[in-house]
């Protein structure tokens, strides 16, 4: 609904009159000013991590993914993401059909729930888990007595991480799947179809987009997240260290040229994943628009 | 495939939807559920259908003898049409009307070649048969909801359940769709039910109207009975237009106004204070008294653009009264704002308070 009055207004702005228009000074001054910040707080900053990167020449960038510490961060980030990514994934859809297609008592917690990790500091999110899960937190003792570590190893990595991507996908959907309703559903319950088949058949499908852009910001997110990860590391040099984390011990290294390079893969991960994200974004404009156009439609035959 | 409900209870909340409904729906009939909004007529459709649960032991659903209230929706096969079409955005046409056939196990699902003949016969019957790869964005409404229609006629129902089927029209489609769904059911004979609230869709197209208010039923008769004979104040008030007055009933004479008239309601046995009504068509407007008992009444407004003329009178005692005559008679009468007429009701029906 709220992607919908977007794009209304949009159509109406569009449709400005001299009246409603600024002068051309006051536009290009607004203008102007909005993307001088842009240039100076944004795209500087980007551009100078491939400059410093590509600094000491291409060898030295190179060089710097040679290293096995950095194969290593790069390992661990991916697979932190490759867990935690589709783990939210699930989890999201899930939360988003519960409160967008059933009444039931504890609703509106569970929606303040799904917003947790938003609200929370991201170190306040590592510690949690260390205070859960660390030597001397509530299941420590139990966890050293069977030898399994979580904390300062790649489980905790990926629990702190689930635990702040989790709201990406839900937040993404649930707006989308209230919109929708449930008579799609309902009516593909009359013909027949087990809750199973309306799933993949009806629901996936209507929501495809709103999923494909909630699933790229929570990749985003668990491949850049620090500060969560950073607390429940432990940053073991060639053990837990995550690519963010990788890049902080290099530049605390004074290893400048390599911790930008490293830099520059992350920057050039998360370009990717707007180009991907602007994509999604344009298509899933243009899904909405069409549903748009079906509920404003009706009329004559 | 004839539809049994018994006793039907429906509570959400602290709200009472449905107290007690029982209804039958002979097999091929067409029924309306007529009704305002609130008076639990989308949920009884709604819980024949299974898309919504009784209360806990309130009464049962039969189709032809079998109980079904126990059954989920996907195994009752009901058609289903909604108000605003719900048809699948992302599948065309064709995808629609086909999904219901698709979605079967193996065993029941038949050949595609079977499914694509099946489909565009469906789709001949609602005159779409060029519209197979359309998407819904691209229909009109009236298209729409003829769609929807093939949809749930694909899955061969037992039963047709549609729910303001032509609430989301307008106004010329919708008197076209509705002479066309009677013309379909006509051809068809599925048993089917729909909910309305528009009294000239019910009298138009239903065998049988259930007229509903607060969760009850209030009158089941055709539409000639729940018109003519309406058994109580709601059902009267609600098809038509009507004049409501305070009256009296003494030994089968009905005292209002400066009237009175004989009891008009045979097999039916008022005393004391009751309510009189009295349709604007049935209001009998001289000029000159003519011996037979009226009230004289003063003429407030004229409304002559239509096909009949509507007064609004002030009768000697101050009531308002709404009167409906032919154009030919107010040609002959030369009525004013001002005038004063001799008012006689040809029909009244008389309740009690409700």
């Amino acid at each position: 609904m709220a992607a919908g009055i977007a794009l209304r207004m949009r159509a109406r702005s569009e449709q400005a009159t001299a009246a409603t228009t600024e002068s051309p000074l006051t536009r290009w001054l607004l203008i102007g000013t909005a993307l001088g910040f842009l240039a100076v707080f944004l795209f500087l900053p980007l551009v100078l991590v491939f400059v410093y990167a590509f600094g000491q020449g291409i060898s030295a960038y190179l060089a710097a993914f040679a290293e096995p510490d950095a194969r290593t961060a790069i390992r661990l980030t991916l697979i932190t993401a490759a867990i935690a990514v589709p783990v939210n994934t699930a989890f999201g859809v899930a939360a988003a059909w519960a409160i967008a297609k059933f009444e039931f008592k504890g609703k509106n917690l569970l929606i303040t729930l799904v917003d947790l990790p938003f609200a929370v500091s991201p170190v306040i999110a590592g510690l949690i888990f260390v205070l859960l899960f660390g030597a001397r937190g509530w299941f420590g003792p139990w966890l050293h007595a069977h030898d399994i570590r979580i904390i300062f190893a790649t489980p905790g990595i990926v629990l702190a991480t689930l635990f702040v991507t989790f709201p990406f996908v839900a937040r993404e959907l649930i707006p989308l799947m209230q919109a929708q309703g449930t008579e799609e559903e309902q009516s593909a319950l009359t013909l027949g179809a087990t809750g199973w088949q309306t799933f993949w058949r009806v629901t996936l499908p209507n929501i495809k987009w709103g999923l494909i852009y909630g699933v790229i910001l929570c990749n985003a997110r668990a491949m850049g997240e620090f500060g969560a990860v950073s607390v429940v590391s432990g940053h073991i040099r060639g053990q837990t260290n995550t690519m963010p984390l990788h890049i902080e011990i290099l530049y605390n290294d004074y290893q400048f040229a390599a911790a930008f390079a490293v830099a520059s893969l992350l920057a050039f991960l998360a370009v990717i994943t707007l180009v991907v994200k602007s994509f999604v974004e344009w298509k899933s404009a243009r899904t909405h628009a069409a549903v748009e156009r079906e509920s404003q439609g009706g009329g004559s035959s | 495939m004839s539809i049994e409900v018994q006793n039907i209870s429906k509570t959400f909340g602290t709200f009472k939807a449905l107290s007690s409904v029982s209804l039958n729906v002979p097999t091929g009939q067409l029924v309306a559920l007529l009704g305002p909004s609130g008076s639990g007529k989308t949920t009884l459709l709604r819980i024949i259908a299974g898309l919504e649960q009784a209360d806990e032991g309130s009464g049962s659903i039969y189709f032809h003898d079998e109980d079904v209230a126990t059954q989920p929706v996907r195994r009752r096969q009901v058609g289903f049409v909604f108000q605003h079409y719900a048809l699948f955005r992302h599948m065309s046409v064709f995808e629609n009307v086909a999904f219901g056939l698709r979605v079967r196990p193996r065993r029941a699902r038949p050949t595609k070649r079977d499914i694509r003949d099946r489909v565009h016969r469906l789709l001949a019957l609602v005159q779409l048969d060029g519209m197979a790869g359309r998407y819904p964005s691209q229909l009109s409404g009236g298209q729409r909801q003829r769609v929807a229609l093939a949809r749930a006629l694909a899955v061969e129902p037992k039963v047709l359940l549609l729910d303001e089927p032509f609430g989301a029209l307008d106004a010329k489609v919708r008197k076209e769709l509705r002479a066309w769904l009677r013309r379909l059911h006509d051809e068809l004979h599925v048993t089917s039910v729909f909910v309305t609230h528009d009294q000239d869709e019910a009298l138009e197209v239903a065998d049988r109207i259930v007229v509903m208010n607060e969760g009850r039923i209030e009158q089941i008769g055709t539409p000639d009975e729940v018109f003519h004979h309406p058994q109580t104040e709601f059902v009267m008030k609600f098809l038509g237009e009507v004049n409501a007055f305070h009256c009296r009933v003494d030994s089968g004479r009905v005292q209002f106004d400066a009237l009175e008239l004989p009891f008009p309601q045979e097999r039916q046995q008022i005393e004391g204070d009751a309510r009189v009504f009295i349709r604007p068509y049935d209001v009998t407007i001289d000029t000159k008294t003519n011996g037979l008992p009226s009230v004289t009444a003063e003429v407030i407004r004229i409304h002559s653009a239509g096909p009949v003329v509507r007064l609004e009178l002030r009768t000697a005692t101050g009531q308002a009264l709404a009167a409906e005559l032919s154009q030919e008679r107010f040609g002959t009468m030369n009525l004013q704002v001002g005038s004063n007429v001799y008012v006689r009701p040809r029909h009244i029906r008389v309740f009690t308070s409700a």
